[in-house]
């Protein structure tokens, strides 16, 4: 069989599985999930066949890229059906932030800046839709933005995920009043700068249209002197480096971030110096905080594949390097296949 | 005066932020939120200007036939679905159930998800293939990078759970964060602060005019 058939048989095959897992969700039989026992004979399985690929190399046998692909792509895609449950284990800048947001008294304002697009949502909206049911939850007043275009519509979903949870529902939160979404900015660091002085002068109207000084909520919110707790949510410039260095540096706003796990260890720096109040990183992080909220979401149901995927990018480094060390040096240097 | 113009622009707008940070009242706090203001309609502007730019060329690609022409006819397409999908729905366009809600939801975000996800795949692949013991420093990367990719998960927290407290892997992956990693960083931050400082310096003096589309 030729590659291109392959890949079209693989292919295929995928399309066919999320046809059905589609109709059977559609269908009202529930999403399919697979039962602890199942769970633990797939793990073992694919621990097994890693085992075999291990010893294949030892024979001077290396795979090709496309096994990695398919590895990944199962170490990835099949937890999500499984029904195993991992202990969290927050870590200290995760918990400051938890602990920044908790010690604030009711009605304090929070400012959230979304300034991520959905390329990085799936790491930043549990972090989001946590932050944000926390605060809901705790009878803090939430001011949203964003300093991407796409930023405000993301808080707009997150709202919307949080208020599928009746307990927030029955609290009865208006928009303007308990929290509002004041949209878009374009400008970058400079939006930051002019916040410092006027919040209006940025955000004449919110995003829906409603001129500034019609909305409750921030009608006396004058500049981050009245902000009691910032959070940026940032994928990338602008965001949480320029956050600190105009609004932190030059405005003395506690200010607490959420990164992709990418970006976030730029931040440790920021952290260690305390211009950073928590640090919430990565998918890792939002599976933390939800921990600490003692809330399940997407974080903490997406963690699943990470943990796996780690593992399995664990395992074929280790089996890279025993190709390297055992006879496959020159070939496995150059990172040919077999 | 084409040159001098915006050469002498640069300077008084980089003057004035770098007073303005140090002395933020009248005239300098004034003149830098000017500053700030023209800054956000120019980039604005740019915007506007960005994307009628991109369909000109697009445009061009398609009609002369160059190479891979079918990806700027998709650009083309694309494009103009959003901008009548938000026309026609108005003012409200954002709103929960409109067309451009929908494309928004169901088709920018899957595809933007989907494109950032296949970096998994790569990152996997070129980590088996190129990430080795060649040397003392390489082995160093591969074990911090061990001891994070496993610490920073819980199944790491799991199976080191026998460990006496402060030494689980997610402890060590934290000290690699805050300790090695952190120092890198902040040398590496204070290297490319003294270059902005530097290159900056150079701009307002105007010695530095690659921005205005020119040599020295």
């Amino acid at each position: 069989m030729s590659t291109r058939a392959k890949e079209l048989v693989a292919l295929l095959a995928i399309v066919v599985l999320a046809v059905i897992a589609y109709i059977r969700k559609v269908g009202g039989a529930g999403p399919i999930e697979f039962s602890s026992t199942m769970s633990v004979v797939v793990i073992c399985l694919i621990a097994l066949s890693l085992l075999w690929i291990l010893v294949l190399t030892i024979k001077g046998r290396l795979i090709g890229r496309r096994v990695v692909f398919i590895y990944v792509g199962v170490a990835v895609s099949l937890p999500l059906f499984m029904s195993l449950t991992q202990k969290v284990s927050p870590s200290p800048e995760v918990i400051q932030l938890y602990d920044a947001i908790t010690e604030l008294p009711e009605g304090s304002k929070v400012l959230i800046s979304f300034d991520y697009d959905p390329p990085s949502a799936p790491e930043l909206q549990p972090m989001a839709e946590s932050i944000i049911r926390l605060c809901m939850q705790r009878d803090l007043k939430v001011i949203m933005m964003g300093l991407w275009p796409q930023g405000p519509q993301q808080a707009n979903l997150a709202v919307e995920k949080v208020f599928e949870d009746t307990a927030i529902t029955n609290k009865g939160l208006k928009y303007g009043v308990d929290y509002v979404n004041l949209g878009f900015q374009t400008g970058n660091e400079f939006v930051i700068q002019r916040m410092g002085s006027s919040f209006e002068s940025m955000f004449s109207t919110d995003y829906e249209g409603t001129p500034y000084q019609e909305l409750p909520l921030v009608r006396n919110v004058k500049n981050f002197s009245n902000i009691d707790y910032s959070v940026n949510l940032s994928a990338g410039f602008p965001g949480t480096v320029e956050w600190v260095q105009v609004a932190v540096d030059r405005y003395g706003v506690q200010l607490g971030a959420g990164n992709t796990a990418v970006q976030a260890p730029q931040m440790y720096v920021y952290l260690d110096a305390g211009q950073l109040k928590g640090l919430v990183g990565g998918m890792s992080g939002a599976s933390e905080f939800e921990d600490l909220a003692e809330y399940h979401g997407k974080g903490t149901k997406y963690m699943l594949s990470q943990s796996f995927a780690h593992v399995v990018v664990i395992a074929f480094i280790l089996i890279g390097n025993v190709a390297f060390f055992l006879g496959g040096r020159k070939s496995a240097l150059k990172g040919q296949e077999p | 005066m084409r040159r001098e113009i915006p050469l002498l622009i640069t300077a008084i707008v980089g003057i004035v932020f770098v007073i303005a940070y140090f002395i933020p009242h009248w005239p300098f706090g004034k003149m830098s939120g000017w500053f700030s203001d023209w800054f956000s309609i120019v980039q604005g502007c740019a915007i506007i200007l960005g994307a009628l730019n991109l369909m000109k060329l697009s445009l061009i690609k398609v009609m002369d036939r160059k190479e891979d022409w079918g990806y700027a006819a998709v650009i083309i397409v694309t494009f103009l679905i959003v901008v009548v999908s938000g026309a026609y729905e108005g003012e409200e366009f954002r709103n929960p159930g409109t067309s451009f809600d929908w494309l928004y939801q169901f088709v920018y975000i899957p595809l933007s998800a989907t494109m950032f996800a296949i970096l998994a795949f790569f990152v996997a692949s070129a980590s088996y293939r190129a990430f080795r013991a060649r040397n003392f420093e390489a082995t160093l990367l591969l074990i911090a990078a061990f001891f994070v990719m496993i610490g920073r998960v819980p199944v790491g927290y799991t199976l080191s759970s026998f460990m006496p407290e402060g030494w689980y892997l997610s402890d060590l992956a934290s000290w690699v964060m805050n300790v090695p990693q952190a120092a890198g960083q902040r040398a590496i931050m204070i290297g490319i602060g003294l270059g902005i400082v530097s290159t900056s310096l150079r701009i307002i003096l105007g010695l530095e005019r690659s921005h205005i589309g020119g040599g020295d």
